[in-house]
């Protein structure tokens, strides 16, 4: 197999843009689509300062990796979510990445800072970890930003991600989620600009990067996101791709080209009742938002080790619950998450 | 070949040779959803595998919050 722009050997064929690729046209191919898709939608300029969200997986170390090529001022944050060994092998790879090449990474510790971690708020919540988990890190990322003086934050949402996502608001017919589906969050109103420079690049395309770069990225899946419909959705789009290269990248492309504007206005309505946190300043649409209402109520509740929570999808799992949930404050369930995700 | 695969880890003897496409249709593994990696070398659909390679799928599916 020979690369489509050299004729030098190929390290990968990619079926959706009928051509096969060099290491080194592979690299120029996903810089190039990152450098599209920032223009194309107006994400930053040169001389902005642009935080990125960094887990130690693929998607935000290539991420952070192609925008230093391209000449961006970036700097990285990592949270410690406390997922036992999955965490510290994430926070690791961050660390690592970020040394080898002298760059500034902010680290946040949800149990050291806020008092819980991931599998202690899924178990007193009874909730999927996944909640408590992304709610988390949208407020300590959007928080870090505005704080630091951000212009704008860059996340690792790649092709694949945008498709399943919309797969799920299109399979519910969630309109106001579609509303706000787009490669640019806008800032205002307490949020900080937040953009997507992957969305042209599938994730076997930014795991690709990261072999060629040699970038040591975490391969194994949160242990706490196994199952989950997000994944599903991905396994369903990729048997679809398999058959019809390309259809990824038609779903969502033609969605925002013909469609998300139709669901804009739900959208904007649902922010027009956005308040500042009585607490902590965050833009709400409840009394207090609903990072304040998780560390309330966890913080104080006895640790739950993530090994429990995955044994446990039985007795061991409602164990595990109630004895956190007893020490615990009491709350509600309710989550108002749904306005900037 | 000795298979290392991932999610969760197991390895696997396969005889060889074998194209990469083949291999992957003989585990039922979508294309669309894993590389293949042999030494630090990504492997196209077309390389042929030897008998006493190494080499490991790795899955790219990544999910969990958004």
């Amino acid at each position: 197999m020979k690369c489509t722009v050299c004729r030098g050997p190929a390290v990968i064929d990619l079926r959706r843009h009928n051509a096969n690729f060099c290491a080194e046209h592979f690299l120029k191919l996903c810089r190039d689509q990152v450098t599209k898709a920032i223009g194309e939608h107006d994400m930053f300029e040169p001389g902005q300062r642009v935080l990125v969200a960094v887990s130690g997986g693929k998607d935000s170390l290539a991420l952070w990796d192609i925008l230093l090529e391209l000449g961006y001022e970036v700097e990285g944050m990592t949270i410690g979510l406390g997922i036992g060994e999955y965490s510290d092998a994430s926070t690791a790879a961050s660390v690592a990445f970020a040394e080898e090449r002298g760059l500034a990474l902010r680290r946040i510790d949800l149990r050291d800072e806020y008092g819980y971690d991931i599998p202690t708020a899924a178990a007193v919540t009874r909730r999927v970890p996944c909640s408590s988990c992304g709610m988390s890190k949208r407020h300590l990322i959007d928080k870090a930003a505005l704080d630091g003086g951000f212009d704008v934050v860059a996340t690792g949402h790649n092709l694949d991600d945008e498709a399943a996502v919309l797969l799920g608001n299109v399979l519910h017919w969630q309109t106001e989620y579609l509303g706000r589906q787009a490669p640019v969050l806008p800032g205002g109103d307490g949020f900080p600009r937040k953009v997507k420079p992957l969305v042209r690049l599938s994730e076997r395309e930014t795991a690709a990067y990261c072999v060629i770069r040699g970038i040591d990225y975490i391969v194994d899946e949160c242990p706490m996101a196994e199952g989950n419909r997000h994944l599903r959705y991905k396994e369903a789009l990729n048997g679809i791709e398999a058959a019809s290269p390309g259809t990824k990248h038609a779903f969502y492309f033609e969605f925002l080209d013909k469609a998300a504007d139709r669901f804009r206005p739900e959208a904007a309505v649902a922010r027009e009742d956005l308040h500042p946190c009585p607490s902590c300043g965050s833009p709400t649409v409840t009394e207090v938002c609903a990072f304040c209402r998780l560390v309330e109520r966890v913080s104080d509740a006895e640790p739950v080790p993530v090994e429990l929570l995955r044994a446990g999808r039985g007795r061991a799992r409602h164990r595990a619950a109630r004895r956190a949930a007893a020490t615990a404050d009491p709350g509600d369930n309710t989550n108002d998450e749904k306005v900037h995700p | 070949m000795r298979v290392l695969l991932r999610n969760p880890r197991r390895e696997l003897d396969v005889a060889g040779p074998v194209t990469v496409a083949k291999l992957l249709n003989r585990l039922d593994l979508n294309r669309e959803s894993v590389l293949v990696v042999r030494g630090d070398t990504l492997v196209p659909g077309d390389a042929v595998l030897a008998d006493d390679d190494e080499v490991e799928i790795r899955p790219v599916i990544s999910g969990g919050s958004v």
